[in-house]
């Protein structure tokens, strides 16, 4: 964005841009709206990278263990069902791979999904004052939590490059398309992230179920079960759109073979529909939700 | 081209809902309204539990110019001000904003507390519209106009309210926008980084339109060249009077009650201003006198009483401390018996507005003040010149020829005018 004069004034002063606000909805120019909304979103890039900085660099200021926290959780997690699987308290079912290793990635491969699909709520919800204060372009929001999310599964994903082969599972040369796996969970998060933003933003019901429900789905995925091999339970996993992202993204880390490509693929290729239509409602939304949040 | 209107407001004007809830339940139902593509803020009726925040304002500016955005609490400043930023949409009416907009409203929004000066001058620099570049280029001065370099690498959170506001003007300041919004960021910070901003913001007016809102009618007066007052949103009165524009603002309030204090030893009964006992009704004329008459009612025997009366102006700035003759406070001998204290101030040169004079009763000898009554009665000094001062001094001018001879040169021409 140049927001500041250059050296030619006079020249620059000749095209002074004009905004107009009305109470016209924005959707009734199509054409405008998809030309401001590409516009915004490349204006946003730095902006958005400034945000991720800062809250990165203020996420660990005040903590002893640092970095260490965006891995500990899913260590934790392992170990429990670990401990669980082992002492026959939970029936797990089989696993290719050695249980332990299944369980990490799977929690791994969530978390950066969980991520993903909270971001943009709790960066509106985070940023209401400025939101409500200033006006930049609110593509920065949701860009900086994708930068965020980015930098997180980042970190996770070298501990576990680094951690496998001491668990006795070789890496393949398929790892190199893991990351695509890492930019789809993130995609599809941020689509049905965005979905739920505008009225989330206003109720803070949203805020609240979400965790609860992303709970449950995490049952209903090859997380921490094996996919089931009949029954009901099996079609759910098989349905749920979820199961194909991480069964592929374990399968590319452990070189299994890719049963589940087909419906990777359709997963991400509706994803990308979705994102757009939570992009344009999230946009939509911003001024309506500022006039209910703020005084 | 540089009289074209850089802001148009037309006609705006914007409905809130006072219950938290059904403003929610209207939201949502805007939401979906706008995502089929129809009008904001439903039908132009109100909903119930709506009214108009900002009702029908229309207003231009161009470059140069600088209105001042004035009103009390809740009269919809904020909500009018939100509009023209684009934070929230009108329900009626069109907005056209020329050039880069810059928003000085709540300065320092968007720091992170955990993070150093530094680091937030960045990141607050960049959701003003900087460009990393232009940032880097203009640290230093940022820096030294904030003047809080000693502390740039401490996180913010250490700072005080009115360190955040210096460092977030200091950022702002850089902005070279066409469009400028100021909402009442001077209140804090002390009186000389307030002189600071004021001169700031008088620099950029040079080049940019300025949307000035305050409560503060000496910075109105100073820097703006027309006034808008709000009155329950609506325009009570725009102007480029400024001077009427503030006693608009001014009248808006009441006069508010007299009060008495200490009257124990002695009390002050009815005040008459022009014989009139209502308090507010009299208008007094530029030049005319003033006469007032106060009942004073003591309670003791024999003693030596002062007296002397404060006239304070709308801004709560005392103008005139009223003596006797002789350059002292005037002082009579009581007997303890009620009486009537009169005071004639003639040829009054005060400036308009509301005047309110308080009176100060208290013993001679010992200087305790006995008996003192604020608002003790009030009166309105009539429309003659546009003033930011308290009192006109009407003084005693003369042109004559210049004189010759001596050693002046071109240079000290300017001093030897002022001579």
């Amino acid at each position: 964005m140049q927001h500041l004069s250059s050296p030619d004034i006079a020249s620059e002063r000749q095209v002074l841009p004009t905004t107009v606000y009305s109470p016209e909805s924005s959707l009734s120019h199509r054409g405008e709206l998809w030309r401001a909304m590409l516009k915004d979103l490349r204006a946003s890039a730095s902006l958005a990278w400034r945000f991720a900085v800062r809250d990165i660099s203020a996420q660990y200021r005040q903590t002893l263990l640092g970095i260490l926290w965006a891995f500990l959780t899913p260590l934790l997690t392992t170990v429990t069902w670990v401990f669980l699987s082992a002492s026959g308290v939970v029936q797990v079912g089989e696993t290719d791979i050695p249980y332990p290793v299944y369980v990490f990635v799977g929690t791994l491969l969530w978390g950066v999904l969980v991520e993903s699909i909270n971001a943009p709520l709790s960066q509106v919800t985070a940023e209401k004052s400025t939101l409500a204060k200033l006006n930049f372009p609110r593509e920065a929001l949701i860009v900086a939590g994708i930068y965020k999310a980015l930098f997180n599964a980042a970190i996770r994903v070298s501990i576990v490059l680094i951690c496998l082969p001491f668990l006795g599972v070789t890496l393949k040369l398929t790892v190199i398309l893991f990351p695509l796996v890492l930019l789809s969970l993130i995609l599809v998060g941020t689509a049905l992230g965005l979905l739920v933003t505008p009225i989330g933003a206003l109720y803070s019901d949203v805020g609240k179920i979400l965790p609860v429900l992303m709970q449950f789905a995490m049952y209903i995925s090859p997380v921490v079960f094996a996919m089931p091999e009949q029954g009901i339970a099996r079609l759910v996993f098989l349905l749920n759109p979820f199961s194909s992202l991480l069964i592929t993204g374990r399968d590319l880390l452990t070189g299994s073979s890719q049963e589940y490509v087909f419906s990777f693929l359709v997963v991400n290729a509706l994803a990308v529909p979705v994102l757009l239509i939570g992009w344009i409602g999230y946009r939509v939304a911003m001024p309506i939700v500022i006039e209910r949040m703020s005084s | 081209m540089s009289n074209e209107p850089l802001v148009k407001v037309e006609q705006v004007s914007k409905k809130f809902c006072k219950d938290l809830r059904r403003s929610l339940r209207y939201g949502a139902q805007d939401l979906v309204r706008e995502m089929r593509g129809l009008h904001h803020g439903g039908s132009d009726a109100l909903r119930p539990g709506e009214f108009w925040a900002v009702d029908d304002i229309s207003f231009e500016l161009t470059r140069g110019e600088c209105i001042g955005i004035v009103g009390r609490n809740g009269a919809g400043k904020s909500s009018l001000l939100k509009v023209l930023n684009g934070l929230i949409k009108p329900d009626q009416g069109r907005v056209t904003m020329r050039g880069r907009v810059a928003a000085l409203i709540e300065l320092g929004a968007g720091f992170n507390p955990l993070l150093t000066a530094r680091e937030n001058i960045y990141v607050n620099g960049q959701i003003l519209g900087f460009s990393k570049k232009d940032l880097q280029r203009r640290f230093d001065s940022i820096v030294e106009f904030s003047g809080i370099g000693q502390f740039l690498d401490s996180p913010v959170r250490t700072f005080s309210s009115g360190m955040k506001v210096r460092l977030g003007f200091a950022i702002a300041a850089q902005l070279e926008p066409d469009v400028l919004i100021v909402d009442e960021v001077l209140a804090v910070g002390d009186i000389g980084f307030r002189i600071k901003c004021l001169n700031r913001i008088q620099e950029l007016l040079k080049e940019t339109a300025v949307v000035f809102v305050s409560h503060s009618m000496p910075y109105v007066g100073r820097i703006c060249t027309k006034v808008l007052v709000l009155e329950d949103g609506r325009c009570g009165l725009l102007t480029t009077d400024v001077a009427k524009g503030i006693d608009r603002y001014y009248g808006g309030f009441g006069w508010g009650e007299r009060q008495d204090h200490f009257g124990a030893v002695v009390g002050i009964g009815a005040i008459r201003i022009n014989g009139v006992l209502d308090f507010g009704s009299v208008t007094v004329q530029y030049g005319s006198d003033v006469a007032l008459e106060m009942e004073i009612l003591p309670q003791h025997e024999r003693r030596t009483l002062c007296a002397r009366l404060v006239v304070w102006n709308q801004e709560q700035r005392a103008v005139l401390d009223v003596i006797g003759q002789d350059g002292e406070l005037f002082s009579w001998q009581s007997d303890g018996r009620d009486s009537v204290l009169s005071v004639q101030l003639r040829g009054l040169t005060l400036t308009a507005g509301k005047h309110s004079v308080s009176v100060i009763v208290s013993d001679c000898a010992t200087k305790e003040v006995l008996c003192r009554v604020d608002n003790a009665c009030g009166f309105l000094m009539g429309q003659h010149l546009s003033s930011a001062a308290g009192l006109f001094f009407p003084g005693e001018w003369a042109v004559g020829p210049l004189a010759i001879g001596e050693d002046r040169t071109e240079e000290s021409a300017c001093a030897v005018v002022s001579a």
